[in-house]
């Protein structure tokens, strides 16, 4: 697949993370004793783009690569091939250097520290990025002293005027709790402070809100999307809901097993779904009216894991539309079938 | 598929519950009263807590040391199921209201056979005769749910995620109940699974005849599989009524917010509704309505006084000052947090 200036209205400069073939495999069934010989193919030639201020939704079901391709995003684990360029802020080598993109793989030393500045991530479970033990303060002032931003006395006002930003207030009364003296909603709410206190160009957020009840979640939902607007931020969500999706993100990109199949505006990719995954995936979702009518997703089979997955379209053995054609070919290319509108499939 | 002429066969009346905690007692369900008629669905919504589990436990007489029955009947065809010895309700249990538990789905008992584990739910009914009787039954419940009976003889390890879950609706369908609770039985699972999960469901309960009562957070899924909605805050039934009718035009504030604060793929997209605030602490709640603290309707007299029932067509409200059927549902400025 060809790293083409796809699906981004704005101009070069504007882009701040490019993606083009990324690629993460993981080995099966290795032990002590025995090499792998299978690989699941996780993140199988994704490519995309982001902008400044972009928000783009990653939607697909359990296991079909959205958290790999986010840690792949913030160099929690590298790619197997594949790669990723950002133009971000404190990013480039000297003068006259800083729009000149740079490679993810080449990242490291001060410039390494610059990333972890710049590009953040929020998990499903706000207690994994926590330590019980320290309290909200130290949890959130912890970046910036490794960022080193501000003095220490210069950081107890950056801490309150996060918390103040996230809705935990007054923030003297939140500065000093452990994780467990909060609930869910306020844990996600300093999660995401953490994530912003360093001021990042760009953040990951994996189902930040599925693990929160309805109250907390529309009002994670809606200050994620309120501070990412205000401090111009750009996002990747992650999320199997696709109305969620919908509700965060200017566009979705459509997974199933490691390939994304469809990319495009979001309201352009709901009104108009091309790929038959997304299709079936749409026609299942349930809608919040007892008067709406649903036809059942057209979808066979179920869902299974990309271990050596065979060399032809990855959804070939579920797909209603099946030809002969697609068996006996390599997976389709991901093409613009209609302005900003990208698909992997032969028979669109 | 709904009768609304045939007589219940199930009712709550007054039912309160408390749990004993070392800071006190939880008052976990308070007055609540609902009825369901053969081949009914209702939907139980409400925010985490609220007490929906614990209604469900009540209804199957399933309950923890703890909890202490303050008030109330549970009738199933005119039996009162809360008065009955534990003898008599092992027989009620399981034949007259079955229950598909929230997080079934690690429910299955790892080192038994799938289908051996309903054989034997079967058997300690006395609902088939003989193994091999009881062998066709499963074989025959496990085609109902979309299994093939070929997996009757594979363990829970071997089962996916949504395979597990409808071996656990076989299992509640294993003596032919009257009543099946089924709590958040598809919360764990991807769309594309629970849809299919789901439409077997109301297949089943259509050609069964069955009352079935769904406890979801999600209120897509219960628009879609129920005809009757209960919503629950703070161990309170708080509006009652026809699906598309409280879909509609919610009387209650909190039914209107709730639905407000939930996106969908469908229609216009809007600003979802900021639910501020959080549910009350059930030793303690506040005097009067137990939503004013959150509401933006409240009066002085919600702060005093339990709210009156408010009745309009198929649904009732206790609220004091209920929405007008116009209203649109509620939208807080854009973004506000
Ligand atoms: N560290 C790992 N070692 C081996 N396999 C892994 C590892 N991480 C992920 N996988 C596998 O890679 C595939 C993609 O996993 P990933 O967590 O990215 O999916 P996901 O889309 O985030 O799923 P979910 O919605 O369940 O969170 C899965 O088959 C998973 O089992
Ligand atoms: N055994 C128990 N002892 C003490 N309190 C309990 C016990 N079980 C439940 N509770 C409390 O009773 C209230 C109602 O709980 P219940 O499980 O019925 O809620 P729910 O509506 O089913 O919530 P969820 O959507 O999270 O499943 C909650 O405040 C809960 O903390
Ligand atoms: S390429 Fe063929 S098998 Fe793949 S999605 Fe399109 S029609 Fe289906
Ligand atoms: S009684 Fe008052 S506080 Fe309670 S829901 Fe109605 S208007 Fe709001
Ligand atoms: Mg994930
Ligand atoms: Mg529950």
């Amino acid at each position: 697949m060809e790293a083409s200036l796809a699906h981004t209205p704005s101009a070069e400069t504007e882009r701040l993370v490019s993606v083009s073939g990324l690629t993460r495999q993981f080995p099966v069934g290795r032990s002590l004793f025995r090499r792998a010989t299978s690989f699941i193919h996780a993140v199988d030639d994704v490519s995309f783009q982001l902008s400044r201020g972009d928000s783009l939704g990653l939607v697909g079901e359990s296991g079909c690569g959205k958290t790999t391709v986010g840690k792949l995003l913030v160099k929690l684990i590298e790619p197997t091939s594949g790669h990723i360029t950002y133009r971000l802020p404190g990013l480039d080598v000297g003068e006259g250097t800083e729009n000149v993109p740079v490679e993810s793989a080449d990242i490291s030393g001060g410039q390494l520290r610059a990333f972890r500045r710049q590009v953040q991530m929020i998990f499903q479970d706000p207690y994994e990025s926590m330590n019980p033990r320290r309290t909200i303060y130290d949890t959130i002032a912890e970046p910036l002293a490794v960022q080193g931003m501000g003095t220490v006395l210069d950081r107890v006002d950056m801490v309150s005027e996060i918390l103040m930003l996230v809705g935990l207030t007054p923030p003297a009364t939140f500065l000093f709790r452990h994780p467990h003296e909060l609930s869910g909603g306020q844990r996600q709410r300093v999660a995401i402070a953490r994530a912003l206190v360093v001021e990042p160009s760009f953040v990951v957020a994996d189902e930040p809100t599925s693990m929160l009840d309805v109250s907390s979640r529309t009002g994670i939902m809606n200050l994620m999307q309120q501070l990412a607007h205000g401090l111009g931020i750009a996002y990747l969500y992650v999320t199997h809901d696709l109305a969620v999706a919908r509700y965060m993100c200017h566009r979705i990109a459509v997974m199933y097993l490691g390939k994304i199949v469809e990319l495009g505006e979001t309201e352009e990719l709901l009104r108009n779904p091309l790929h038959p995954y997304t299709r079936a995936l749409l026609s299942a979702v349930p809608v919040p009216d007892p008067g709406h009518r649903r036809e059942p997703p057209n979808i066979v089979g179920d869902l299974t894991a990309p271990i050596d997955p065979p060399a032809r379209c990855r959804f070939y053995d579920r797909c209603p539309l099946a030809t002969h054609h697609c068996r006996d070919n390599p997976h389709p290319a991901f093409e613009e079938k209609a302005p900003d509108h990208w698909v992997a499939c032969y028979e669109v | 598929m709904t009768n609304p002429q045939s007589a219940p066969v199930l009712k709550v009346v007054d039912l309160s519950l408390r749990y004993l905690t070392r800071g006190g007692a939880v008052k976990a369900v308070q007055d609540v009263s609902f009825e369901l008629a053969e081949g009914q669905a209702l939907g139980l919504v409400g925010e985490s807590g609220c007490g929906k589990t614990s209604v469900a436990n009540c209804l199957m007489r399933l309950l923890p040391d703890n909890a202490q029955l303050v008030a109330g009947q549970v009738l199933i065809d005119g039996q009162d199921i809360l008065s009955l010895t534990e003898d008599k309700i092992r027989e009620y249990r399981w034949q007259q209201i079955a229950m598909v538990f929230q997080a079934a789905m690690n429910a299955l008992d790892p080192v038994y056979k799938v289908g051996q584990q309903v054989v034997e739910a079967i058997e300690a009914h006395g609902v088939e005769a003989t193994v091999s009787l009881a062998r066709e039954r499963v074989a025959r419940l496990f085609r109902m749910v979309g299994l093939d009976p070929a997996l009757m003889d594979r363990y829970p390890h071997e089962f996916s995620g949504g395979m597990r879950q409808r071996a656990v609706i076989a299992m509640a369908l294993a003596c032919d109940p009257r009543v099946i609770i089924a709590d958040e039985p598809t919360t764990a699972l991807d769309v594309i699974v629970q849809d299919r999960i789901l439409r077997e469901l109301k297949g089943i309960q259509q050609q069964l005849h069955m009352a079935v009562i769904y406890i979801s957070h999600d209120i897509a899924v219960i628009a879609e599989v129920t005809d009757r909605i209960g919503v629950m805050y703070a161990g309170r039934l708080v509006e009652y009524g026809a699906t598309e009718d409280v879909f509609r035009a919610p009387l209650h504030p909190y039914t209107a917010a709730l639905m407000g604060s939930f996106p969908s793929i469908a229609g216009e997209k809007r600003v979802l509704a900021n639910l501020s605030g959080e549910p009350p602490n059930l030793i303690d709640p506040p005097p009067g309505c137990p939503f004013h603290p959150r509401c933006i309707h409240a009066t002085e007299v919600c702060r005093q006084e339990i709210p009156p029932r408010v009745q309009r067509g198929s649904q009732w409200a206790d609220c004091w000052h209920p929405l007008e059927e116009s209203a649109v549902p509620e939208s807080v400025e854009a973004g506000e947090v």
